[in-house]
């Protein structure tokens, strides 16, 4: 396997999502070549950092407010169910 | 194992027993909706508006619509990735109007080999998100996801960071399943090299030490 064939499936391999006579092959091309062994790695960690970020957290007083809002409005396009 | 798919079970049976009470008009039904998916929403609009206002308006906008609309849910997917997909459609057309300039697509891919190929290959510090500050951190984050295409940007913020699967993100996406992970792929990589610049362990002696 080289390099190229091994980035095309980086992502079903993050994502788990292969047989596993292709997993072995991945894992294979892992052991000797340590610079897809770092490029993997640091996407694995790419993705756990933004996923444990908590950028945009909703704040309480926003959120509060947007949910009145969108409350009121619902209401006041309330219909009767057919 | 078994725990975690019985919970999901209840929690997507629990989601479509507000579905049905709120079609039939009970609204403090669909109250429980928004209670359950108003963080998602602001968290995915605002990566893409890449505007706080904007984002604001998008959850208004996002659960009227879903509200008015709910009768055409079909129940054949989730009431959530019904919702992403409202949510989506209303960001990228928030984004369009800021951005006259440019066309805004989730179908625009850019084409080059030199996208996935890494130029980048230095190992990171043991805990890099602790070589910044808390705000630092937050700073450069934005910046490297905000300087992806927009379609890649989402097919990243449905798939990694709010969680869903490849099936439910082209479904949201309205895009198909290779099409979704060749997005996810380039900007994974794409976002992988950019914050290596930040990330990378110094090499020795870089800072004039032997």
């Amino acid at each position: 396997m080289t390099c190229k064939e091994f980035l095309k499936e980086l992502t079903d391999y993050l994502d788990d999502s292969m047989d596993e006579s292709t997993r072995a092959e991945l894992e294979d091309h892992l052991q000797w070549c340590h610079n897809c062994y770092v490029v993997c790695d640091t996407t694995k960690k790419t993705i756990a950092i933004y996923r444990d970020s908590k950028m945009y957290e909703l704040p309480d007083d926003l959120r509060s407010k947007l949910q009145s809002a969108i409350m009121n409005k619902c209401k006041a396009r309330k219909k009767t169910p057919s | 194992m078994a725990v975690i798919q019985s919970k999901a079970r209840d929690e997507a049976s629990d989601e479509l027993a507000l579905v049905h009470a709120a079609k039939a008009g009970d609204i403090s039904a669909f109250e429980q909706l928004v209670k359950r998916y108003d963080r998602n929403v602001f968290r995915i609009a605002q990566h893409i508006t890449q505007n706080r206002e904007d984002a604001e308006d998008v959850v208004q906008d996002a659960f009227l619509k879903a509200y008015e609309n709910l009768e055409q849910f079909q129940e054949n997917s989730k009431f959530y990735t019904w919702l992403v997909r409202i949510a989506v459609n209303e960001s990228l057309m928030k984004l369009r109007r800021r951005r006259t300039d440019k066309t805004v697509s989730l179908d625009q891919e850019i084409q080059t080999e030199e996208d996935t190929m890494p130029r980048e290959v230095a190992d990171w510090s043991p805990n890099p998100e602790q070589l910044y500050k808390q705000g630092e951190l937050k700073e450069i984050l934005t910046r490297t996801i905000n300087g992806l295409p927009t379609s890649f940007r989402t097919v990243f913020v449905l798939r990694d960071v709010e969680g869903l699967s490849t099936e439910e993100t082209a479904e949201a996406l309205g895009l198909s399943i290779p099409a979704v992970k060749s997005r996810l792929l380039r900007a994974r990589l794409q976002l992988r090299e950019r914050l290596s610049k930040y990330f990378k362990k110094p090499k020795k002696g870089a800072d004039g030490n032997q």
